[in-house]
C-alpha cells in the first residue's frame, strides 16, 4: 500500500471508531429493551415476535457494522446467500416437522 | 514454501484467503447453531406449557453477561481499528480487554451453572400443602434447594444413603403457575418431605427436562466457542512477532479472529431472549 493510500485508510478507520461506539451503545440499549419488553404481557405470540424482532435488529447491527458486511466483496455475499438459503430450508423442514408432530408428546 | 495471499488480496476474489476461510467456517457454524435452534423450537412447541420451565434463569445476570459480550465485541473491533491506525499499544490494550470480557463471561456463566446444579425439582406421589402468595395450596411439584446446598441429588442416591426425610427450601412459586410467577418476590418455605413420598427428584441438569437438555447444549456449545475465541485472542494479544514481520498480516489475523468473535456475540444475542426471557 502506498503511503498516500495508507494515510487515506487510516483516516477512514478513525472516522468509523465513533460509529463502533454508537453501535455498541445501541446494542446495550437493545438488550435493556428486550428485557423490559419481556415484562409486558402482550400475549405469548407477540412477546416471542417482539423479542425476536429486537434480536434480529441487534444481530443485523453486529453483522453490518462490526463484521463490515455493509461494504464487503461479492464473494462473501455469495457465500452468505447460500447460507441463507440452507438456513431457510432448515427452518422450513422444522415447520414441516411441527405440523406432523403429535400434540404434547414432549413431557418434561 | 510461502503461502500465497495471507496479506494481499487474491485477484479473483478480491480477498485474502483467511477471510474467505473464516466466512465459510461461519457459514457452517450458522447451520450448526441453526440445527440446535430448530431442535429447540420443536421441543418447545411439542411440550405442554406447564412442562416447559420458564423464569428459572437469573435475568439480571443474563443481561449483565450480554452486556459483557457486547462490550467485548466493541473492544475487538477497536483493537483491529488500532492496528489499522498503526497504534500497537492501543491494540494490545483492547485485545486484553476482550480476553478479560471473555473470561468474565465464562466465570459468570459457571456461577449460573453451579446455581442450577444446586436447584432441584421434586415430583411427589401425593400432594402436600405449601404457601403461595399467602394462601395454602396443595401441590405435587416443588422447586427449591437443600439447606446445605447439595448438588445433583437423585432419588436412588437418597435411598442408597438410607435417608427417610429431607428438609427442602421450597421456592415461593413453581414455573407451571404462570409465565411471570417466577419473577415475583417471595420467601423460601422450609418443607419436610418423606423420601417414600417422592416420585422423582432432579437437579436442574440436562436429565431434568428437555428444556434443560437444550439449555445446556446451546449454552455449553456457545461457552466452548467463547473459550476457543479467548484462547486465540490471548495468543494474538501476546505475540508481537507478526506485527514486526508483516503488519498487514497481523491486522488480517485480528480481523479474522474478530469476525469469529462477533459471530459468537451474534449467537448470544438470540440465545439470551430465547432461553432467559420467553
Amino acid at each position: 500500500m502506498s503511503d498516500h493510500a495508507q494515510a487515506h485508510d487510516d483516516h477512514d478507520v478513525s472516522k468509523h471508531i465513533r460509529g463502533y461506539l454508537i453501535i455498541g451503545a445501541t446494542l446495550i440499549v437493545g438488550t435493556v429493551l428486550t428485557v423490559l419488553a419481556s415484562y409486558v404481557d402482550l400475549g405469548h405470540h407477540w412477546n416471542i415476535i417482539l423479542a425476536l424482532v429486537i434480536a434480529t435488529i441487534k444481530a443485523s447491527l453486529v453483522a453490518l457494522f462490526f463484521m463490515h458486511l455493509i461494504s464487503e466483496k461479492q464473494m462473501i455475499y455469495t457465500v452468505l446467500a447460500f447460507t441463507v438459503i440452507f438456513f431457510c430450508a432448515l427452518m422450513f423442514l422444522t415447520i414441516g416437522a411441527y405440523h406432523s408432530l403429535p400434540v404434547h408428546t414432549v413431557t418434561h | 514454501m510461502e503461502i500465497p495471499y495471507t496479506s494481499k488480496p487474491r485477484p479473483d476474489t478480491g480477498l485474502y484467503n483467511a477471510k474467505i476461510g473464516i466466512w465459510l467456517f461461519l457459514a457452517s457454524e450458522v447451520m450448526l447453531f441453526g440445527a440446535l435452534f430448530s431442535s429447540y423450537i420443536l421441543l418447545r412447541v411439542g411440550s405442554r406449557v406447564e412442562d416447559w420451565p420458564s423464569g428459572l434463569l437469573n435475568i439480571p445476570i443474563g443481561t449483565f453477561n450480554t452486556a459483557v459480550l457486547i462490550i467485548s465485541s466493541v473492544t475487538v473491533v477497536m483493537a483491529w481499528a488500532s492496528l489499522k491506525m498503526n497504534q500497537f499499544g492501543k491494540f494490545k490494550m483492547y485485545m486484553i480487554c476482550t480476553v478479560l470480557c471473555a473470561l468474565a463471561f465464562l466465570c459468570i456463566k459457571s456461577f449460573e451453572y453451579r446455581d442450577k446444579f444446586m436447584h432441584h425439582e421434586i415430583w411427589l406421589n401425593k400432594a402436600i400443602t405449601v404457601k403461595r402468595d399467602g394462601k395454602e395450596v396443595e401441590v405435587t411439584r416443588l422447586t427449591g434447594h437443600f439447606e446445605d446446598h447439595r448438588m445433583f441429588v437423585t432419588l436412588p442416591k437418597l435411598k442408597a444413603a438410607g435417608t427417610e426425610h429431607i428438609e427442602f427450601e421450597a421456592d415461593p412459586h413453581h414455573y407451571s403457575e404462570d409465565k411471570l410467577a417466577m419473577r415475583k418476590k417471595g420467601e423460601h418455605e422450609k418443607v419436610e418431605i418423606a423420601v417414600a413420598d417422592i416420585k422423582r427428584i432432579s437437579a436442574f441438569v440436562p436429565a431434568h427436562s428437555t428444556y434443560f437438555a437444550i439449555y445446556f447444549t446451546l449454552t455449553g456449545l456457545h461457552a466452548l466457542h467463547v473459550l476457543g475465541g479467548a484462547v486465540v485472542m490471548a495468543f494474538i494479544a501476546c505475540s508481537s512477532g507478526m506485527w514486526k514481520r508483516d503488519p498487514e498480516r497481523q491486522t488480517n489475523r485480528v480481523e479474522v479472529a474478530g469476525l469469529f468473535w462477533h459471530f459468537v456475540d451474534l449467537v448470544w444475542i438470540f440465545l439470551f431472549p430465547v432461553l432467559y426471557l420467553l
